[in-house]
């Protein structure tokens, strides 16, 4: 079973906020779960080389050129929930 | 015959004999949605305005004797993970609640430029996450075929809408089943193809070494016609490839089909397995030949989806973070106060769940004994499914061990619920195409044959699906 702190630590590690009582509840749903992918232990792996993706895919790259994509900047800075000028804003790191 | 039960080439031929008018059959569609939407809750969006100007498009070609592009005047519908510029997209979460596509998908744009109407957008599990549709964080979707049933998911929308004689067909996205399980669930032909075969540019990523767009059609024809226009290499998705035309010739007497023994699972139902039983049997009296094939590492396969697709998701979903779109909580005093409390609120709980359990198996001390061992794992997946290919042409399985489940009965239980991905999750770990077919029905439900094929081979494993009711 998945301990408190560690439900903690996750929950901070993945940036979601938890209210107390959810930590119970992640506990208790999380733990099966982890319990079951535990599976794995018992498959022999020896000689596997890990499969990233099914296809094999090359690196692809391109010049360094301007692109002929072009895209309209506003469009995507109008999306943010705050900003300023044509800068997102955000609060206080510190 | 009714518009409902037209093929996209019978309505085009309507269309071209001016039977009826491109407009006049997206009305009917808008009406039809107007009428049923309300008790089977497929659209999140319905994009009238869009939807009728794209059909006169087709109605001004049609006038002046222009040749149809392949779709043209076809109404359908996508799933709201997908994006359709200028259109609100949710992904079923609060946290894209007021979120509006600025670019099309490129599966988008190549349907409009082939001539498609585009009526709106189908609800999902929040971000593709689920298989019942239960988890969008704006309503369920009922299954048409009894309302207290889910649709299956995390396309349910999609589904619903198709088998709900709501569109004419609809674009689905499929992680570990998402396309094949709702199809099956609501009587609907559904393709998973092929890793790379069709371009993710434009579809909210979920896993994307497993995510694939694919279709969701009434019949096997449209499905390959559908498939036709969206397949293809696209320079904005480096994992997309360039497909050869596909040889979808096969002789039935040479044929042989593959019968997995590890996919006859405890809990299955019993109904389901005798009508997949019977397809097979059906294939067998046209004369193909039946082998029975082992898949030695099935069991391992959703235990090692449940690893790879959660920790992939904990990563591509680190980008909703309140700053740059979405839902934003701006409450806090600092930087971090935003992130966390836009996150908590913003997401749902199966989400949470799997960015918990996806940032769990790649943490610190974790990364080997979950992450990399389960890439080993899918390694060996993918080799049983290389060995089970040099003996056989197709594989059949059923696509779910159950048909449609009651709204509400696993909700409580993660657990069980990706439990009814077992039959389809090794698909998209081998990265292979793979079809559902309906083939029959159990107490009146639905039921889907999976039909998986060799790798680019999904106009085989489609024609091979065609013979069926024949």
């Amino acid at each position: 079973m998945i301990s408190k702190e560690e439900v903690r630590h996750i929950a901070k590690l993945a940036r979601l906020g938890l209210i107390d009582k959810e930590v119970e509840k992640f506990q208790k749903e999380l733990s099966p779960v982890l319990d079951y992918i535990e599976k794995l232990k018992e498959a022999d792996i020896s000689g596997a080389e890990p499969t990233s993706h099914s296809v094999k895919v090359e690196n692809i790259t391109r010049g360094d050129k301007e692109s002929d994509l072009r895209f309209d900047g506003d469009k995507l800075l109008n999306l943010s929930p705050a900003k300023k000028e044509r800068h997102l804003k955000v609060k206080s790191v510190l | 015959m009714e518009l409902k039960d037209l093929t996209i080439s019978q309505t085009q031929e309507g269309l071209k004999k001016k039977e009826f008018s491109a407009v006049e059959l997206t009305e009917y569609y808008l009406d039809e949605i107007e009428k049923k939407d309300r008790d089977i809750c497929a659209f999140l969006t319905v994009v009238k305005d869009l939807a009728l100007s794209q059909a006169e498009e087709t109605d001004e070609k049609i006038a002046e004797d222009q040749d149809l592009d392949i779709l043209s005047g076809i109404p359908c519908a996508i799933k709201d993970n997908i994006l359709v510029d200028g259109i609100k997209c949710t992904a079923g979460s609060k946290i894209l609640e007021k979120y509006v596509a600025p670019y099309n998908a490129t599966v988008v744009k190549k349907l409009k430029e082939n001539g498609a109407v585009i009526l709106g957008k189908t609800n999902l599990d929040e971000f593709a996450m689920g298989s019942s549709t239960e988890n969008s964080a704006f309503f369920i979707t009922k299954n048409p075929n009894d309302l207290n049933r889910v649709p299956g998911g995390s396309s349910g929308g999609s589904a619903a809408a198709v088998a709900g004689e709501m569109c004419s067909f609809a674009l689905g996205s499929d992680t570990g089943g998402s396309i094949r399980q709702p199809a099956s669930f609501c009587g609907v032909v559904g393709l998973k193809p092929t890793y790379g075969a069709v371009s993710r540019y434009g579809l909210m990523a979920f896993a994307s070494s497993l995510d694939q767009i694919g279709p969701l059609t009434k019949t096997i024809e449209d499905c390959k016609k559908v498939f036709s226009v969206i397949r293809g290499k696209d320079k904005m998705d480096s994992t997309s490839i360039e497909l050869k035309e596909g040889n979808s010739d096969f002789e039935i007497k040479n044929l042989k089909i593959g019968v997995p023994k590890e996919y006859s699972v405890k809990g299955m139902d019993p109904e389901v397995e005798k009508v997949v039983r019977e397809a097979i049997k059906k294939y067998e009296g046209m004369g193909a030949k039946i082998e029975e094939i082992t898949l030695p590492h099935t069991e391992y396969a959703l235990a090692c989806y449940y690893i790879i697709a959660p920790s992939e998701a904990s990563a591509n979903l680190a980008r909703y973070d309140g700053i740059k779109y979405g839902y934003s909580d701006l409450q806090g005093k600092d930087l971090l106060d935003v992130y966390l409390q836009s996150r908590e609120n913003g997401f749902g709980a199966e989400v949470r769940r799997r960015i918990m359990l996806g940032t769990y198996t790649l943490s610190s001390g974790y990364y080997d004994a979950y992450y990399l061992r389960a890439q080993k794992v899918r390694t060996l997946i993918k080799r049983d499914f290389e060995k089970a290919f040099q003996k056989v042409d197709v594989i059949f399985t059923p696509v779910s061990p159950t048909p449609a489940f009651k709204i509400g009965e696993k909700i409580e239980d993660p657990l069980a619920m990706y439990l009814s991905d077992i039959f389809t999750v090794s698909v998209n770990l081998a990265g292979l195409p793979a079809v559902s077919l309906p083939v029959g029905d159990a107490s009146g439900l639905p039921v889907g044959l999976q039909i998986i094929g060799k790798p680019f081979e999904e106009d085989k494993i489609l024609s091979i699906g065609e013979i069926f009711k024949k």
